[in-house]
């Protein structure tokens, strides 16, 4: 079916499977930074925020998302460019498939949270694995991107 | 040093998160054939009939493909060099299944949900096997796994198929009955190693196209594109001058991806069709049928003289390679090799074992191969000698550890699947890791336990461990350097970056070499048609042997530029000093910059590309070595623990970049942690797979990770690029020793299978209170 999505405030008009998660649709779409890492919406590398608000696109059906709007991080490029200078720094960059959705997340975070301390932090991006880091870099990163004490 | 021992932000880590294109599927062609696999769902089967005309005669079905369509053909998946130390024992496709999840038949169609059409109008029919699936269970079973009579060895590995043997070594240093017998204390104990996954988050993924020049391009998510390059080959009989391997960005592999497992059906599809195909593998694929961590059981036995100097050390290993002997004897040698010196002054020690068939899921290459299993029962085993002996732990170690200018005749004596290489420890710091990191946990107030309270106490422990750099006189890495006009430069590697940070360490070393900046060293790893040849990124190689090649090539560039310049300066080389920036001549004066130089030099005289390759193999593989100490706060009544701290203090000699090294000893930290702790593949009565996702296999969340410390010894390592040794493996070992020590320090409860789990531990309570 046809629907109608801004994603990256471009207005899109997409033609979709009544079944097809927005995972999918947007990889189609050619945002390439949206990622599938398991099949049980448990690793948070699908994140994308819909309407402001971070979501697993591999469990939102694409239909639902009609008339919404959709970021990726092709839509913050600047704030993956600023907040990447503090990962580079704390050497917290490894395999970095799961920075593009830690980064939208850390974005969301930011509007929504007003002086966040560490630990809300971390509550906040719990549902990011990362199989690489151990953690605590990113954190530390991300941490000193907000001005938060660590 | 400038730009070595020096942090900086990884070369590629700001274009990953601004989320440019760059893994495998990124680069998948639009319309790529689908290509799934149709898995078994018995644990042993013959396949009596599989009927795949109604799935062919869908429209849009390109190919279904079954094991009639391959050559008889046995090959290892296990992505080694050549000759493999694994067992031939794998068909791309083969009339028996054994394991669930193996591969039973092989579909290409335009989409997805055609794919999936497909399989269900297959019918398989299944002659259902009785499977083996405890491995202690596994040799001498009636049941044989392998009878099939074209698998071998390439070379004396121990393998005895029908015994379900893929793989059996042993190997004595003086009388180890003898000298036990003549100590005054001796342990022994079973412990037991699960299976772990590997968890790397982009799962496995490649595809296929022809080019231009009807060659086949295989793009793929892995960790050794020239040995797919040659596996490829060999199992499909396509020449090898056809195929190209580029290895784009990889999401994580840990050892998961050192082996083939989606290769063999996207090329022989493309092959075939000469249409382009992918394969992307599910979660649930990748837990069921790729590979896992090999399981083990450890019969470890010390013996001591009363004043605590360890006499003899005799390990018995039985490990589980599941169903195909991918990595057997290597992961099984490694228990050894890469532990049991630790503990060189012994007068006997004695390595034996085997390494067994089941139908599980295969076992594989996995970040710390062995050393971490071995670990466990030596480190754990320590523990306990030095209880039985009254002794602090630490001094028991202190007193009977490598140290520096030390050897152990173990190193001459096993290799990788072969004898090994003699060597003597020109750097080990393990006594200043031992010391700082006693310092940094504050295991003078703490060790055994403190504020204890009516329900809880905190405790520490610990665990010292080693591992290796590369494979000597076997693993080769090489790398080609460029100068461009305007003075920069191309390296070009075969070492193949998987998320570790390679790239960003390799062109480090090649910019100090030729005193430049970063920015102007270029890197471009792991293409077959494009850069050197490598090994691949496994046996904590990819700094020292590749690193080392790309020394020696900017050493070789660099004297080639100064010999140009000085016929530009009219002067001999002797006499031209460069320093990375200007040519300047000792006798006349002159100079020239490189800018300069390198326009001159492609554009207006003597006209030249000067570029330099040069390979490396090891002569030796000198251990990197660690103290890990983990501070743990745990519940009396249920057992149930957290972790506080875990401090490393590391021995990698010179750190070519602090923070990747620093995030190479986390990472490890954290997946030994989940070893050490709960991640478990678990197997059902049936032999199918329970933790199948991600919800029933726990990984590390960063909400379990509070603290690491992590610090670095003053170490140089001659041998290495600027002193450097290995990093990326050997901080998974010591978890696993370190949490039980801890638990023991706690509550005087041992545990002797892993993960140390609430359940066991409060067992045991539950058991001491019903016997009071
Ligand atoms: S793909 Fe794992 S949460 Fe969406
Ligand atoms: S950097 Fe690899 S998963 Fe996070």
């Amino acid at each position: 079916m046809k629907i109608s999505m801004m994603i990256n405030n471009d207005i899109r008009q997409l033609e979709v499977d009544i079944n097809e998660y927005l995972v999918d649709t947007l990889r189609n779409a050619g945002l390439l930074s949206v990622r599938r890492g398991c099949d049980t919406t448990s690793c948070g590398v699908c994140t994308v925020l819909l309407d402001g608000k971070p979501v697993p696109s591999c469990s939102v059906l694409t239909v639902t998302a009609n008339n919404h709007s959709v970021t990726t991080i092709e839509g913050i490029q600047e704030e993956a460019d600023k907040l990447s200078d503090f990962f580079g720094h704390e050497g917290a960059d490894q395999c970095g498939f799961c920075n593009p959705a830690l980064a939208l997340t850390v974005y969301a975070l930011k509007h929504e949270l007003t002086n966040p301390t560490a630990a809300e932090i971390k509550h906040y991006l719990a549902g990011n694995l990362c199989r690489c880091t151990g953690y605590v870099a990113q954190e530390r990163a991300i941490c000193k991107y907000l001005g938060v004490e660590s | 040093m400038k730009v070595v021992n020096v942090v900086h932000p990884s070369v590629d880590g700001k274009g990953l998160m601004m989320g440019r294109p760059g893994y495998t599927d990124d680069f998948s062609e639009r319309d790529s054939l689908i290509v799934m696999v149709i898995r078994s769902p018995h644990a042993f089967a013959r396949i009596k009939k599989i009927a795949t005309d109604k799935a062919k005669a869908l429209p849009g079905v390109e190919l279904v493909l079954t094991h009639h369509d391959f050559p008889r053909k046995p090959f290892s998946r296990a992505g080694q060099g050549y000759p493999e130390p694994s067992p031939h024992d794998k068909f791309v496709l083969d009339e028996y299944v054994r394991y669930i999840g193996d591969e039973v038949c092989c579909v290409a169609a335009k989409t997805k949900s055609i794919c999936e059409q497909a399989i269900d109008l297959i019918d398989v029919e299944y002659e259902v096997l009785e499977p083996i699936l405890d491995f202690e269970q596994a040799i001498g079973n009636k049941n044989v796994i392998h009878p099939e009579p074209e698998i071998h060895e390439m070379f004396p590995i121990g393998f005895d198929p029908k015994k379900n043997i893929a793989a059996s070594y042993s190997m004595e240093v003086g009388d180890i009955e003898a000298e036990l017998k003549k100590c005054d204390v001796v342990i022994d104990n079973h412990f037991y190693t699960q299976a772990q996954a590997h968890v790397m988050l982009e799962p496995h993924a490649v595809n296929c196209r022809i080019d231009y020049q009807n060659r086949l391009v295989i793009y793929s998510s892995t960790q050794t594109p020239f040995h797919i390059r040659r596996i490829i080959s060999q199992a499909l009989d396509i020449p090898m001058a056809k195929i190209r391997v580029i290895k784009p960005r990889v999401g994580g592999g840990f050892g998961g991806k050192q082996a083939i497992h989606g290769e063999m059906f996207t090329s022989y599809v493309t092959w075939k069709t000469k249409k382009p195909s992918k394969m992307v593998f599910s979660r649930k694929e990748v837990f069921e049928s790729t590979y896992t961590r090999h399981p083990m059981r450890i019969r470890m036995r010390l013996g001591a003289t009363n004043d605590g100097t360890l006499k003899a050390i005799d390990c018995q290993v039985l490990s589980d390679t599941g169903a195909y002997g991918e990595h057997a004897l290597t992961v099984f040698m490694v228990t050894g090799s890469k532990v049991l010196p630790l503990y060189n002054k012994v007068e006997a020690v004695r390595f034996t074992g085997q390494v067994a068939y089941t139908n599980h899921t295969p076992a594989g290459a996995f970040r710390g191969y062995g050393a971490i299993q071995g670990n466990f029962a030596l480190e754990s085993s320590i523990d306990m000698l030095a209880t039985k002996l009254a002794m602090d732990p630490v001094a028991l170690r202190q007193k009977n550890m490598m140290l520096e200018g030390e050897t152990s005749p173990i190193f001459a004596i096993m290799g990788e699947g072969t004898a090994g290489t003699a060597m003597t420890m020109d750097s080990c710091k393990l006594d200043y890791c031992l010391k700082r990191g006693l310092e940094l946990v504050d295991w003078k107030h703490k060790y055994p336990r403190y504020d204890e309270t009516d329900t809880s106490v905190k405790a520490v422990g610990m665990a010292i461990a080693m591992q290796g750099s590369g494979i000597p006189y076997i693993d080769m890495g090489a790398a080609t350097i460029k100068l461009n006009d305007n003075g920069f430069y191309n390296l070009l590697v075969g070492a193949t970056e998987i998320g570790q940070g390679s790239d960003t360490v390799l062109a480090q070393i090649a910019a100090e070499e030729l005193m430049t900046d970063l920015k102007n060293v270029i890197i471009y790893s792991s293409d077959t048609d494009l850069t050197p040849f490598d090994v691949g990124a496994y046996a904590s190689s990819t700094t020292y042997v590749s690193g080392n090649a790309v020394l020696r090539a900017a050493k070789k560039l660099k004297t080639q530029m100064i010999e140009a310049a000085a016929s530009f300066l009219e002067t001999e080389p002797g006499l031209v000093e460069f320093d990375g920036v200007t040519f300047k001549t000792k006798n006349n004066n002159k100079e020239l910059t490189l800018e300069d130089f390198s326009n001159k030099i492609t554009y207006n005289d003597n006209q030249e590309q000067l570029q330099a390759t040069s390979s490396y193999v090891g002569h030796k593989s000198p251990p990197p070595f660690m103290a890990g100490l983990v501070d743990i706060e745990i519940d009396k009544e249920t057992g149930e623990f957290h972790v506080l701290d875990y401090v490393s203090v590391v021995d990698c000699g010179t750190t070519i970049n602090p923070k990747l090294a620093q995030g190479q000893v986390e990472g490890a930290i954290v997946q030994g942690l989940g070893m050490a702790m709960y991640e478990n593949v678990y197997v059902s009565s049936k032999g199918k797979l329970v933790t199948s996702d991600l919800l029933n296999y726990k990984v590390p969340t960063r909400k379990e990770i509070t603290k690491l410390t992590t610090e670095f010894a003053d170490s140089y390592e001659d041998s290495g690029p600027f002193g450097a040794k290995s990093v990326g493996e050997v901080g998974i070992d010591t978890p696993p020793a370190a949490i039980a020590n801890a638990v023991f320090n706690a509550l005087e409860v041992r545990i002797k299978s892993l993960p140390v789990t609430p359940e066991k531990i409060y067992e045991v309570l539950r058991d001491r209170r019903m016997d009071k």
